[in-house]
């Protein structure tokens, strides 16, 4: 196992040369990975930085309480929903609404699972399934979702429908396509009507369908290629994620639940109204993005994993059927050991989209989506916490509210951040294996990305890209000077030498 | 019924001159109940383009684009001609117009209508900052354009040409 610092901070590095990569494609925000090479063009230290915008707070404090759950969707344009649902049930508790009508509760799930299958949807088949379908070190030109679509025009097109049924149920549960207002304080402002039931009931068992054959085409790559798939980018490390009472799989409630890295539990049925005493938000001098840790096993053994591939683990079982069986068959690949190879969060992306598209049917023929009871409230609280299983991990929002209904206090973990130190491991594992300083290819820069990839990171959780970034690599001596230099444009063209 | 006409803005309206994009469709709403000359016209707006926004083109005569842009210098806006590319904005989750129209024709077999961007100059992008000045003295002209190519609904193409 490489021990969690092995190779962040290099003895000597002034002795060293550096390979910088900069922007990290098709992740959301901005990634810069740094690699130091010493005179034989062995990696000696290796850093992903995150450049994260750290202002969520500040943009936070000072609003009405009641504005943050639609607030908070502004703060990203991958996973507004996360936001939206975690702010909303950290206001539960400020109004003392901390059990919903079962109305209110089921239109949530709705919208969360609507949300899993849409961001699971997009990840596998447009940002991942180029590189999983054309291999690595593919021309670049088909190693996005219109390559995908002239090669599999097929794959492309049910990747589309599905993102599409996803958006609609985020659609119809919130109100608007963007910026819903559906999840408030205490409950939902809306529930079904018959026909946006049976409008989104139509597709639903098609939806389940593509999601089956999603997990049986990443399925069969792992089985193809065991040797590359279950290694690439490994991170032996601790999973955390929320789990039901009962220890099944649930991404909108639970307590939380840790696997060490042999997948022996470490604690369960944790409430998450303790996280900031159980988790400490480590910081690191050449880092933006805090590196969370478990408290009580310090900075060191103390960090974790979080995401599919943690929660599909962490569980002890999936409600839906047709999930279930997938997990037992992913269990089972792995011969009684967990699965710390990062191109696994793919096949375990997959599992929950399918538990995503049978839990959404699920949903919508329970009658309590179309109930007429939609709030609740309680006792005025002064703080609140809310976590969620968002796509990317587990999610916290904490405020504190005064006399006034104003926000004083404000901190969110986001998914990313809590897989920081999970990806600054998988980068090290896959430049310690593939780059040798030699030469910097695209190809072999792909790698990494394709380890950072599985992650899924949204890195800023910024919205917009200012422009098109380019990807940059460049061999920097010792003395700081660049003595090599690898451009992928705009177009995706790739350039030698210096800009 | 699908209009034949689609304005799609895009942009994070709290992130300062990232809002043009839905501010102008803002406007135009504001706008449609007094010129219904303007035939049918769709206003759709998102974070950011994705693959299903393809879908958002099906039945359309025209559509255009509208998004914030750090890029546009020396005039308050930019239109270009759009054509369907492989897309290789693979920087971020989010596709570019000319993508979201590759996807589209890969999808239907067909082409897609045609499209337009206009880009409006933005200078300040950062998460709870205001529209800058320039960015609203720009937005103002870009709806003054806007209006004109609304009032040409038999002319899938721009007054005053591409590049302005």
């Amino acid at each position: 196992m490489m021990h969690q610092f092995e190779l962040e901070t290099a003895k000597n590095p002034e002795d060293l040369r550096r390979i910088v990569i900069e922007p990290v494609s098709r992740v959301e925000g901005h990634g810069k990975v740094t690699i130091l090479l010493d005179d034989d063009n062995k990696v000696h230290q290796v850093r992903l930085h995150i450049v994260e915008f750290r202002g969520f707070e500040k943009f936070i404090e000072g609003r009405p309480f009641w504005e943050v759950p639609v607030l908070v969707q502004r703060l990203c344009g991958i996973c507004p929903v996360s936001h939206h649902l975690a702010a909303s049930k950290a206001m539960d508790m400020i109004v003392g609404g901390g059990v919903l009508t079962p109305t209110a509760e089921k239109i949530r799930r709705l919208m969360h699972y609507g949300q899993m299958l849409q961001s699971h949807a997009l990840h596998f088949f447009h940002l991942s399934s180029p590189d999983l379908l054309f291999g690595f070190d593919s021309d670049v030109a088909k190693r996005n979702i219109v390559g995908v679509a002239a090669a599999n025009p097929d794959v492309a097109k049910k990747g589309v429908l599905l993102r599409k049924f996803g958006q609609e149920v985020i659609r119809v549960t919130s109100g608007k396509r963007v910026h819903g207002t559906g999840s408030i304080p205490g409950g939902v402002n809306k529930a079904l009507t018959p026909e946006e039931r049976d409008y989104l009931l139509k597709d639903a068992d098609q939806m389940v369908a593509w999601s089956r054959d999603a997990v049986r085409i990443i399925k069969q790559l792992h089985c193809q290629n065991p040797a590359l798939y279950d290694t690439f980018g490994n991170v032996p490390a601790t999973m955390m994620s929320l789990v039901a009472p009962d220890g099944t799989m649930d991404f909108y409630h639970g307590a939380l639940r840790a696997r060490d890295q042999s997948g022996e539990i470490m604690f369960d049925q944790v409430s998450y109204q303790g996280y900031n005493t159980l988790l400490t938000e480590g910081v690191k001098p050449w880092s933006y993005m805090k590196f969370p840790y478990i408290t009580n096993l310090g900075d060191e053994k103390g960090w974790y994993k979080v995401g599919p591939l943690a929660r599909v683990q962490n569980c002890d079982s999936i409600p839906t059927p047709l999930a279930e069986e997938e997990r037992k068959e992913f269990i089972a690949h792995g011969d009684g050991k967990p699965m710390h190879g990062s191109l696994g969060f793919h096949w375990a992306r997959m599992i929950e989209m399918l538990c995503a598209a049978e839990t959404i049917k699920s949903l919508l023929l329970d009658p309590d989506v179309l109930g007429k009871d939609l709030m609740v409230s309680g006792p005025r609280a002064y703080e609140g916490i809310g976590v969620i299983e968002a796509p990317r991990g587990t999610l916290f929002h904490h405020y504190r509210v005064d006399d006034d209904d104003l926000v004083t206090y404000a901190n969110l973990i986001v998914s990313t951040t809590n897989n920081n130190t999970a990806m600054n491991v998988a980068v090290r594992d896959v430049a310690k294996k593939y780059l040798n300083g030699n030469e910097v290819t695209e190809g072999l820069l792909n790698h990494i990305e394709v380890a950072i990839r599985c992650f899924d990171p949204c890195l800023s959780c910024a919205t917009h890209a200012i422009g098109k970034m380019p990807l940059e690599v460049s061999l920097v001596d010792a003395k700081g000077t660049v003595i090599d230099c690898l451009t992928k444009d705009e177009s995706g063209a790739m350039r030698k030498g210096m800009a | 019924m699908t209009a034949p006409t689609l304005i799609f803005g895009w942009g994070n309206p709290s992130r300062g001159d990232d809002a043009l994009g839905p501010l102008l469709l803002d406007r135009i709403e504001a706008l449609l109940p007094d010129h219904p000359q303007w035939g049918a016209v769709d206003l759709l707006t998102d974070f950011q383009l994705q693959v299903e926004h393809a879908l958002d083109l099906d039945g359309r005569r025209r559509v255009l684009f509208v998004d914030a842009s750090a890029a546009v210098l020396g005039a308050p806006f930019c239109v270009t001609r759009l054509e369907p590319a492989r897309d290789s904005s693979f920087t971020t989750h989010a596709l570019s117009p000319e993508g979201v129209m590759h996807v589209y024709a890969e999808m239907r077999a067909a082409p897609p209508p045609p499209c337009h961007l206009l880009a409006i100059g933005g200078q300040a992008f950062e998460l709870g900052a205001p529209l800058s000045g320039a960015a609203s003295a720009n937005l103002d002209a870009a709806l003054d354009w806007t209006r004109q190519w609304l009032a040409s609904p038999d002319s899938a193409y721009p007054p005053g040409g591409d590049g302005m």
